[in-house]
């Protein structure tokens, strides 16, 4: 998974069924310190995160669809799995 | 899934059979502030999306389970058009990173 901040809410009346209902965020790769690291992206949410959040995004189609429990043909591939509380790093 | 801007089309007659009457639309993909974020791809459309339109798609298999039937060779689809996008990237939550970096991680 990666350790991602939510950036806030995208909306979008026209779409794929499968999208139908469930909120789409953008998320920002974090680094384990807490800096962004790389391309924004855009993941699903499942676990009420809202902006601001550090969430663990899972980014793998059949962990998708396992989860959401909708059939095969699911085509979403990011997935908000879990809201973050504290992340300790030694190095 | 990625945030993307419709920036032309490709029409294709000699394709495999299983692409007929697809759309093929040719897209930038583009970061939550609109910035260019790679290289243009090749999108199959499903959503009617348009020359110029904020769109957001998906790749590899989950391309082609957007599609009916699905075994067919894509590996990005538009699956949604985008209407409204946070203009504010909200602030890092505090206190969740122990020893966080100076000024706390804020998006570019």
């Amino acid at each position: 998974m990666k350790l991602c901040r939510v950036l806030g809410p995208v909306v979008a009346t026209a779409k794929h069924k499968s999208y139908a209902g469930r909120k789409l965020l953008a998320v920002q790769p974090l680094d384990e310190h807490g800096a962004s690291m790389g391309s924004s992206f855009l993941a699903v949410d499942d676990v009420q995160a809202g902006p601001g959040d550090v969430v663990l995004v899972m980014q793998e189609g059949n962990g998708v669809r396992q989860l959401l429990q909708m059939g095969s043909q699911v085509p979403i591939r990011s997935l908000i799995v879990g809201i973050v509380d504290r992340v300790t790093v030694s190095a | 899934m990625n945030l993307g801007r419709v920036i032309g089309t490709v029409v294709a007659t000699q394709k495999y059979e299983g692409l007929q009457g697809k759309k093929f639309l040719v897209v930038q993909p583009l970061d939550h502030a609109l910035r260019s974020a790679g290289e243009p791809i090749v999108a199959v459309d499903t959503v009617r999306a348009g020359p110029g339109e904020l769109i957001y798609f998906v790749n590899s298999r989950e391309a082609a389970l957007a599609l009916d039937p699905f075994f067919v060779p894509v590996d990005a689809a538009i699956v949604g058009i985008v209407d409204d996008i946070a203009a504010e990237a909200a602030p890092l939550t505090a206190g969740v990173f122990i020893g966080e970096p100076i000024g706390g991680g804020g998006a570019r």
